[in-house]
């Protein structure tokens, strides 16, 4: 599904933000990437879904070779995926349905069915009776679940979040979360990046844990370790 | 389609200014091309009645034979560029002169001896009435023995020719120097555009919207623009050539329906350019 392979990324000004990271992320799996910030984790993010380049190494995400794709593919290798941001990234001008049918209306869907999928994802993130409300009349917490509702309406195979609770408070954290552990439940492979490590010590999830660019531990191939040595702060 | 369409015409809801901007600038300099090109027809025009004027007089010396006259006119009008030669006696040409130069009818009628000299006018072809061809002509002419001068109003054949080319190529200048500016300035407002909807175009983007997606209804924009640029610009010369007939009392001609139909289209060719030309360096950018 996302597979790394000695994978170096380097900024022409910021040094290197990926040193020699190599893991694989199976179909269906939930992987936590955390560590601090300036760590790595929004730029393994950016590889997957090819806004960045890597500088060496072998970057593969269903199916795609990311080394060799051209520029016009990259549409399509998108259109796997679905991408959660902290900051939400909503159209404010437009409703929470048409943020999410927006979605389906830039990858030439036909019109018919584009209502009753938006109407669908909106119902299984809990929002169909805020269909019709603007981003501002919404909470930090359902604006997020449209956002996730607009990453899922292509049917992605990978859902990517980056830092998704980051601006969200306690309940609308765990909310958010509980709709990303049911839609990897339902079959969708999840990388989030957080540096929240309550909610990554809730669940029993693969972590995979950067420092300086550096990946430094995958619970996937190392051994468990005690509470004290895990994760960043 | 209908998606691309109603993003393209988002745009003029959400910075109607920024339109209203470039489909002015569109419009004024096509409308300081159309009042060239207004100008430049009408001259045409009037140039062409002038020149259908344009005569090649020989005058005659005195006690030339009628015979002979008769076998020159043969001559001259086999010459490819005339369509006419006639001619005209001393007598004939007292009495026009008498009839048209009526001031001077007093002093023509006590005239004892008739001044004028008999001629041979000559009429050119309509292609054939440029300064080279008249000149040709009157050389021509010149050779016949019995000739004593030929007039043909070289200088002012000269001048019209200038005067035409002249205004061809102010007209061609101006036109491009003002079709430059247009697509300079609707390359900016596309681009404020671009910068404006940054955000929006990062998340189609996100969403895998192709490139070509994202550029298409820019491009529209820039069409649209033009077109509304270049209809505004026929509604303006529209107005300046009634005005130019109601109260500068001239009697000129608009545009024939393919002339500004050729108007809208460059307006819209100068839309699409400026937005070509902006839309794809920039979106790089966002």
């Amino acid at each position: 599904m996302i597979k790394f392979t000695n994978v170096f990324k380097a900024y022409p000004k910021g040094g290197l933000a990926l040193k020699d990271a190599t893991f694989h992320v199976a179909k269906g799996e939930f992987a936590f990437l955390t560590g601090h910030s300036g760590a790595g984790k929004s730029t393994i993010l950016k590889l997957i879904y090819a806004e960045e380049r890597a500088t060496e190494g072998e970057v593969r995400v269903s199916g795609f070779n990311l080394a060799d794709l051209p520029p016009r593919q990259v549409p399509y290798l998108r259109r796997r995926l679905g991408i959660v941001f902290q900051d939400f990234r909503l159209l404010e001008d437009r409703t929470a349905e048409e943020n999410v049918g927006f979605a389906l209306q830039v990858t030439g869907a036909r019109r018919a069915g584009i209502e009753a999928r938006v109407m669908r994802v909106l119902t299984q993130v809990g929002l169909a009776a805020k269909a019709t409300a603007y981003p501002r009349e919404l909470s930090g917490g359902e604006q997020q679940r449209v956002a996730i509702a607009r990453a899922l309406v292509n049917e992605p195979t990978v859902l990517l979040a980056d830092e998704p609770t980051g601006n969200l408070d306690e309940r609308a954290t765990r909310g958010v979360f509980q709709l990303l552990r049911d839609i990897n439940a339902s079959g969708t492979a999840v990388v989030m990046a957080t540096h929240d490590l309550d909610l990554v010590r809730q669940a029993p999830y693969r972590v995979i844990e950067l420092q300086d660019g550096a990946l430094v531990y995958d619970s996937a191939v190392d051994e468990p370790r005690g509470e004290q040595s895990g994760g960043a702060p | 389609m209908n998606f691309v369409m109603r993003e393209a015409m988002l745009t003029f809801r959400r910075a109607p200014l920024l339109s209203a901007l470039s489909v002015t600038t569109i419009a004024f300099s096509l409308f300081v091309v159309g009042l060239f090109a207004l100008v430049a027809v009408n001259v045409q025009r009037a140039l062409s009645q002038v020149a259908e004027r344009a005569e090649v007089v020989a005058y005659l010396l005195p006690g030339t034979p009628i015979e002979t006259i008769t076998h020159a006119l043969k001559d001259i009008e086999a010459f490819p560029e005339v369509t006419n030669a006639s001619y005209v006696s001393e007598d004939s040409a007292l009495a026009r002169a008498r009839r048209e130069l009526v001031e001077l009818q007093g002093p023509l009628r006590e005239l004892e001896r008739n001044p004028l000299p008999a001629s041979i006018e000559v009429t050119l072809k309509p292609g054939d009435r440029d300064a080279d061809h008249v000149g040709a002509v009157a050389d021509r002419i010149r050779d016949f023995a019995f000739v004593d001068d030929v007039r043909y109003g070289r200088d002012w054949i000269e001048k019209l020719d200038k005067l035409r080319s002249v205004l061809a190529a102010v007209g061609l200048a101006v036109g491009i120097a003002f079709a430059a500016v247009a697509v300079i300035i609707i390359g900016a407002t596309i681009r404020m555009t671009v910068l404006q909807r940054g955000r929006e175009i990062s998340i189609m983007r996100l969403v895998g919207a192709t490139d070509w997606f994202v550029r298409f209804p820019f491009l529209l924009q820039g069409l649209i623009k033009g077109a509304a640029g270049g209809l505004l610009a026929v509604g303006l010369s529209y107005a300046a050539y009634l005005l130019s007939n109601r109260w500068l009392m001239m009697r000129t001609e608009f545009f024939n329906p393919e002339q500004a139909a050729a108007i809208v289209a460059g307006g819209m060719v100068i839309g699409l350019f400026g937005s070509w030309i902006s839309v794809g360096r920039q979106l790089r950018k966002v």
